[in-house]
């Protein structure tokens, strides 16, 4: 199909099979009054991804309960690109998703769709600003299992069980891997409090993986603390400062 | 919801034959026991004695009564509680004058008790045991409808009911016939979910309901839901409590197949083991916990109206081990309702 600037390029991500053909047949029905094309279908939140970084996508319909990765996760690296899809989210039923979705001025649509509803959400999408990432990040209930790299309009998954730390660099945070380095846009205090299940702050602008700390090391020199967190797989020292000294005591 | 209001009525004896019911009893009746020796021994250091005394009485007397309570009580139902009483009040007394002209042979109470206050002993603990058992039923007939209420909430997700009218929607154009028998299933299932849940149900019935509720969810995830049926020793005539099972395949579904992208097998099994219903159900699951998560509700209310039904005699264990849940459910194996 010849894409010209009216045409709207979508994406549909859902688990189910049967409620992919029931969205089919809606956006069907919706092509005379808004021009648009199914780009490619999605069966998870990384499928999805996957499809955002080789096409493009103006419109993204994304279903919030699916298996691997679901529509929030999803939602919230999309949110980081430079040039992010429109995303309207699907839901049979999910009251915590709706009434954060509420509060936070998210638009969404209930299972079943009725066509007017679709198309008056796919009519939007051209005068509404995108949600934005705060938004999303304040709606969702859940940790992120991934962190995304964005490089060159392209969403870079790291996942979090291989983040061996992260540490604050001016307005960047490193997220250190055993092969590499990354760069993300993200505070750490936010980071902090998303993971605070995995990862244990040693520094002003450093928090480690728990499942990282190979031990703590004396050293007076590099450390204000006197101690120094090792780290699995590559061996690295990280200084333990002084207000957080109380995390070598309860890790020892 | 007028039913609601009724369960007050209906109430009659216990069944007997039950072990929570026999156990109950044995300790009112010895409480009761224990409290006369108290009140009867002079000195502190002879209430065990004196409870011996009562005990040595009193046991035989209480065995007796449970025993012809149990093997009679269809007939003792059949005329009514009031006439039950009246029975039970009889029956009493001649065994009491039996166990009383038997104990006159050995001297070994010092302070002999008359036949009129021993009958009167008798009366007493028994319309005691009776009464108790009268205000439980009482108390716990509203949470009979309170469960019943519960159930219905607790079953079913909508997450499940809108997911599945969708799916049907998407059918109407191109597999009409599917849709029609989706809305069939669909239409079965809802209604043994408003029907009046408080009695018990044949088995089959349960597997049927599980049968077309799997049916469903096939449609919505295809391959993704695989089932293992394993009935063929199943008692179908077995009496269950109404939605026991369908509640845990859909926990199976829900929790353990569709966060799981290539999805996964759930395992049912149903046998008799002796006196014995056993029903068995497995599903992957690679949450966090002890617990499979998020559904407490449903497993609590599962829980709670087997003890309603069948009181100590039924069991729920499960555990999460190895990446699947495992949930195993134990009730008496029975197919009359009077029983």
């Amino acid at each position: 199909m010849l894409a010209d600037k009216d045409t709207a390029r979508i994406l549909i991500a859902d688990d189910e099979a049967p409620a992919r053909a029931r969205l089919r047949d809606l956006l069907d029905e919706c092509r005379e009054s808004f021009p648009l094309a199914i780009v490619d279908e999605a069966r998870n939140g990384r499928e999805a991804l996957d499809v955002l970084n080789r096409e493009g996508v103006d419109i993204v319909l994304l279903d919030i309960r699916m298996p691997e990765m679901d529509g929030m996760e999803a939602a919230r690296h999309i949110a980081g690109m430079q040039e992010p899809p429109a995303i309207i989210f699907t839901t049979a039923f999910d009251t915590y998703a709706i009434k954060a979705f509420e509060v936070n001025a998210i638009d969404y649509l209930l299972k079943p769709i009725r066509v007017e509803r679709l198309l008056a959400a796919l009519s939007k999408t051209r005068a509404a600003p995108k949600v934005s990432r705060e938004a999303l990040d304040a709606a969702a209930n859940l940790p992120r299992r991934h962190l995304s790299v964005h490089e060159r309009g392209k969403i870079i998954l790291v996942p979090l069980a291989e983040v061996l730390y992260l540490r604050a660099e001016l307005k960047y945070v490193t997220v250190r891997t055993v092969d590499r380095e990354h760069l993300v846009e993200e505070s750490l205090t936010h980071l902090e409090e998303e993971f605070a299940d995995a990862f244990v702050r040693v520094h002003r602008n450093c928090l480690v993986a728990r499942a990282a700390i190979a031990g703590f090391e004396r050293n007076a020199e590099e450390s204000e603390s006197g101690w120094t967190v090792v780290v699995k797989g590559t061996g690295e020292k990280l200084p333990v400062s002084r207000r957080q000294h109380h995390v070598v005591k309860q890790f020892r | 919801m007028a039913s609601i209001n009724q369960t007050g009525t209906g109430i009659r004896l216990p069944n007997f034959c039950n072990v929570g019911v026999m156990l109950r009893s044995l300790v009112v009746v010895n409480v009761l026991l224990a409290a006369a020796a108290v009140i009867r021994a002079p000195t502190v250091s002879e209430i065990w004695f004196e409870f011996l005394v009562f005990a040595a009485f009193g046991e035989p007397v209480l065995i007796l009564s449970l025993v012809v309570l149990c093997v009679a009580r269809r007939w003792l139902h059949a005329i009514g509680y009031v006439g039950a009483i009246a029975l039970l009040a009889a029956f009493e007394l001649g065994v009491t004058w039996v166990f009383f002209e038997a104990s006159q042979q050995f001297d070994f109470d010092q302070r002999p008790m008359s036949f009129g206050q021993v009958a009167f002993l008798v009366f007493f603990v028994s319309a005691v045991t009776i009464a108790y058992f009268d205000l439980r039923a009482r108390a716990l007939s509203p949470a009979v409808a309170e469960a019943r209420i519960q159930a219905l909430q607790a079953r079913i997700r909508p997450h499940f009911l809108y997911n599945s009218i969708n799916a049907v929607l998407s059918l109407i154009r191109s597999e009409p016939r599917r849709a029609e028998r989706a809305l069939e299933d669909l239409a079965d299932l809802f209604r043994v979910l408003m029907a009046d849940n408080r009695t018990l149900a044949p088995l089959s019935n349960e597997v049927d309901l599980a049968r077309q509720y799997l049916a469903l969810e096939e449609l919505r995830l295809g391959e993704r839901l695989r089932v293992v049926w394993r009935t063929a020793t199943m008692p179908g005539d077995a009496l269950v409590p109404p939605l026991i099972l369908q509640p845990l395949v859909e926990n199976a579904v829900y929790h353990g197949i569709e966060p799981i992208e290539t999805g996964g097998e759930i395992e049912i099994d149903i046998s008799r083991s002796g006196t014995q219903l056993v029903m068995d159900l497995r599903n992957p699951y690679s949450g966090p916990g002890k617990h499979m998560g998020g559904n407490r509700m449903a497993t609590d209310n599962i829980r709670e109206r087997l003890q309603l039904h069948f009181d100590v005699e039924a069991s729920m264990h499960s555990e999460v081990k190895d990446g699947h849940y495992h949930v195993t459910i134990r009730i008496p194996y029975i197919t009359t309702a009077a029983s």
